[in-house]
């Protein structure tokens, strides 16, 4: 049984990660800011597992945990900030909070 | 296993792709969901079940869980749909299109220099996992649990204000 070349695995966390970026910097909904986040976070913790699946340590599934952890404490701030903001505006415009304290 | 892994992977990426382009919020929400079991199929052929039931569990349960709870109070109708198809006009996203597009074939070329190194198909084994996370990465353990509350006390923070606004808009909408 052959395992998968790990530049292979490497190219599809790549794609999903640019995927994620291209969705932050096209979107102006901030929902779909936050899901782009999700997917680039997501990407990093893929890239964690084939590195640790090239050298069959457990540190690669470590480093995704410790992602999870983050990707977790950003999601719930993320959500309530964000219904803070559509309480604010009405809108989930990034564009409208473009002034601190406005 | 191999084919497994190939196809798992197109999945996640057409899925993510349906969510970076898509304009109804419930149905990019959805795809993320895909996107997310595919990648957990993705990490079961790469030998790492405990990631993949983790991306289960926290990915695609909790935290999309989450999401859903937000997008059914805040309610986005088929009127931002039609403001998501406004805003996405090529003019708009050509440019980080390309631009993105240089930088991953940058990355690719750079990752397929070197070629050949084969991932192993023997399972880490969540004991092993276990064993390690709380070896020689305790300290790691304890600030994600300290991260962790600072999530907590910010979330209830923000909650508690939003909450005693609305109660505020409330009471000056009666009395008016």
């Amino acid at each position: 049984m052959n395992g998968i070349p790990m530049e292979h695995g490497l190219i599809v966390a790549a794609v999903l990660f640019a995927l994620g970026v291209t969705g932050v910097l096209i979107r102006r909904d901030i929902l779909f800011i936050l899901l782009s986040l999700e997917i680039m976070l997501n990407a990093a913790g893929l890239a964690f597992v084939v590195a640790g699946s090239r050298w069959l340590q457990p540190d690669g599934q470590l480093m995704f945990i410790f992602i999870l952890a983050v990707a977790a404490a950003e999601v719930s701030l993320g959500l309530a900030l964000i219904l803070w903001m559509y309480s604010w505006h009405k809108t989930l415009d990034v564009d409208c909070a473009s002034k601190m304290r406005g | 296993m191999t084919y497994a892994f190939y196809i798992a992977s197109i999945i996640a990426i057409a899925a993510t792709f349906r969510v970076v382009t898509g304009t109804h919020a419930i149905h990019a929400l959805l795809y993320l969901v895909v996107s997310f079991l595919a990648v957990a199929m993705t990490f079961l052929t790469l030998g790492a079940p405990f990631a993949a039931a983790l991306e289960v569990i926290i990915y695609a349960g909790a935290i999309m869980v989450l999401f859903v709870f937000v997008m059914m109070m805040l309610n986005p109708g088929p009127r931002s749909v039609g403001r998501e198809r406004h805003w996405l006009t090529p003019s708009v996203w050509i440019g980080p299109a390309i631009l993105t597009t240089i930088l991953l074939t940058e990355l690719s070329w750079i990752l397929t220099t070197e070629r050949g190194v084969v991932t192993q198909t023997e399972n880490v084994s969540p004991r092993e996992t276990g064993v390690a996370l709380f070896g020689p990465y305790i300290l790691g353990v304890e600030m994600a649990s300290i991260l962790l509350l600072a999530g907590l006390v910010g979330a209830y923070h923000l909650a508690y204000h939003l909450g005693r606004r609305r109660e505020e808009q409330e009471e000056r909408g009666n009395t008016a």
